[in-house]
């Protein structure tokens, strides 16, 4: 479907595919099989500018030529996913660690730590899940306790997306722990900083180019700058933060549909059994029909909440999670037919659509499991129809 | 250091056929791309650009529609852009091309390199570097494989020749065409893709470049092409069947030129 993109956005699709095609594509499988984070892709993104769409202008980005860098965001790492969900997410978590600065920080926290982000000289990471926080994001563990013009941070941080290879973290820590979720606050955090350190590295079913990792907080001292908005508004900022970056899970999971449809596409078109292609066979037809259609239908709920969010409207939850549960949800079965499609060959890790099934269910869980995005989509919906009923 | 590259518009390789008839290339309908050597010698010398400051400016030779590779050197990095464009420098054969090139380098001025691919894709020649430099009177450095060092006055350089390599120091300004052992031509980004889309490219035809008629296109061709053929594929391979021991005897016999049995 022709989504008419600006050039700008074309622009930025075409480098993404360059980049699929000549650096990803290549090394997708070893870095899979080694669990290895891609170092010299990201140099690459990093080179070509990619870093910066979703950063304004002023702060080193290049936003305002996309129109807001939401669309612009999706539209990266859609591109970037149909090679490979690993790398794509390696690339696009750096919005989610950016994000929480981008919408909630001061000034003066932007002009010092965006620049380096939209140039790619840093990498960012986003840290709110907790071995017994993960949904319920207001049980958050580790404690943030004022000291002078400080905070002394202890606890550990769990599954955090570009741990180890990230320079800059925002972190959610609870400051007033008799306020739940009202006494979280959210935190910059570099690496480097005494009693910062890491711990293991996750050993995942799929996205294994990724670095996922625990944080370790003993005694951290942070200064009171390095609070994002203010005290006790970590759970409004890490909300509108997930809200903002949801339609970027949700690209991934298109772009992982859609590598998984292309493959399948392809197999079934070479793929001869019974003296025929077997896409001469209905019953495979319409298996790739369905496929095709569940694909574009997720990217055009993707692309439209993109575009609400870089037009400015306010309330957009409703829609990013409905885009977010609907695309990972196509991208899992897009992914698990497209298997199905390549047979036994589809089960081998000589042909990557096994790897992009292991990729896909991710998008099912990550940044709000699909269960708790229909809770928030019902909420909203119950709110509506009450507003209504006045 | 202010270094040119002269670049080729030409069709996909890949997708090439011959005309028996004629004798030509069938280009219509062909995908047009950036001569795939030109993109080392232009990451060459952005390399260069990049360590010592000053400009990389890319020309070409051809048809407005040359236009696009000059676009695409933008978007991975070059500075600026001129087009030569003229009918009357159509038909030119590769003296003719130089000649007209190497005039759009004097009008330049003060230009330290020029740089271009050891050949182009379509016509293979390889002459259109050397040529360059033969017109402006410049030394020249031919398949260049890696450029040691360059300073304000001389440049240094691997020329990788058959069986060996050459250290070549030459002194500047001087012709240099690159091989792909050169580098890894960096991607398009996003900054050179936008920049790519607005700049203005001047186009310079022969008034411009103040030369008469008879120097370009094809009344300034000394050459002709007669004929294109394809040559004949010799097959002499031989199947022999037999005990290993009686087929190495053979093998050997033949090998020394010994019509053996």
């Amino acid at each position: 479907m022709n989504y008419y993109l600006s050039e700008e956005l074309n622009d930025i699709k075409e480098i993404c595919a360059e980049i699929a095609e000549k650096y990803i594509v290549p090394v997708r499988a070893k870095l899979d099989e080694e669990n290895r984070f891609p170092r010299e892709i990201i140099k690459v993104m990093a080179a070509s500018d990619l870093f910066g769409i979703y950063i304004p202008e002023a702060y080193g980005g290049s936003a305002e030529i996309f129109g807001g860098g939401s669309m612009a965001l999706a539209v990266a790492t859609e591109e970037l996913s149909k090679a490979c969900g690993g790398v794509a997410v390696s690339f696009a978590a750096n919005a989610l660690g950016a994000m929480p600065i981008l919408i909630s920080g001061s000034d003066e926290q932007k002009k010092k730590y965006l620049p380096d982000l939209a140039s790619g000289a840093k990498l960012a990471a986003f840290a709110l899940t907790e071995s017994e926080a993960g949904s319920d994001a207001g049980a958050v563990k580790t404690k943030a306790v004022k000291d002078g013009d400080s905070y002394i941070l202890n606890g550990t941080k769990q599954w955090i997306t570009n741990g180890g290879e990230a320079q800059i973290y925002t972190i959610i820590a609870q400051t007033d722990p008799s306020r739940g979720a009202r006494g979280l606050t959210a935190f910059i955090v570099e690496e480097g900083t005494e009693g910062f350190s890491y711990g293991k590295k996750e050993n995942k079913m799929g996205i294994r180019a990724s670095s996922t990792m625990e944080l370790i907080f003993e005694d951290c001292k942070i200064p009171a700058e390095n609070i994002i908005s203010r005290e006790g508004y970590g759970f409004i900022v890490a909300m509108k933060t997930l809200n903002t970056s949801r339609p970027g899970v949700a690209a991934q999971a298109v772009g992982i549909a859609q590598g998984a449809l292309d493959e399948a596409a392809k197999y079934a078109s070479e793929r001869v059994q019974f003296g025929q292609r077997i896409d001469s066979f209905q019953g495979i037809q319409f298996m790739l029909a369905d496929m095709a259609t569940q694909t574009e239908a997720a990217r055009a709920l993707v692309y439209c909440t993109a575009k609400m969010i870089d037009a400015g409207e306010r309330k957009f939850e409703k829609e990013s999670a409905m885009a977010k549960v609907f695309a990972s949800d196509v991208a899992m079965k897009v992914t698990t037919d497209a298997v199905q499609i390549l047979g036994g060959y589809g089960y081998m890790k000589e042909y990557p659509v096994e790897k992009m099934m292991r990729d896909a269910k991710i998008t099912q869980i990550y940044e709000g499991t699909n269960q708790i995005q229909r809770s928030v989509i019902a909420s909203a919906l119950i709110k509506e129809t009450a507003a209504r009923g006045k | 250091m202010r270094i040119v590259v002269a670049v080729k518009q030409v069709p996909d390789t890949a997708e090439v056929r011959i005309d028996e008839e004629r004798g030509t290339l069938i280009r219509e309908g062909v995908p047009s791309i950036l001569n795939p050597f030109d993109e080392y010698a232009l990451e060459e010398a952005m390399k260069w650009r990049d360590e010592l400051g000053g400009t990389v400016t890319v020309i070409t030779m051809g048809p407005p529609q040359a236009e696009a590779v000059l676009r695409e050197a933008i978007s991975m990095g070059a500075d600026e852009a001129i087009l030569l464009s003229d009918r009357a420098f159509a038909g030119a054969d590769t003296w003719a091309t130089s000649h007209t090139l190497a005039k759009a380098v004097e009008k330049l001025g003060d230009i330290d390199i020029v740089m271009t691919g050891k050949q182009a894709i379509d016509g293979d020649t390889a002459q259109t570097g050397p040529s360059i430099a033969a017109s402006l009177d410049w030394p020249q450095v031919t398949f260049v494989g890696k450029v040691l060092e360059i300073d304000e006055n001389s440049i240094i350089s691997e020329r990788y020749v058959e069986g060996g390599c050459e250290i070549i120091k030459s002194s500047l300004p001087v012709v240099i065409t690159v091989l792909k052992d050169a580098n890894t031509p960096r991607l398009p980004s996003l900054r050179g893709k936008m920049k790519a889309r607005k700049i203005e490219i001047p186009v310079w035809g022969i008034e411009d470049l103040k030369l008469p008629e008879n120097e370009v296109g094809l009344d300034g061709s000394p050459t002709r092409v007669v004929k294109i053929t394809t040559p004949e594929t010799f097959s002499d391979g031989e199947i022999h069947h037999g005990e290993p021991e009686e087929l190495a005897r053979l093998m050997v016999d033949s090998l020394l030129g010994k019509e053996g049995r």
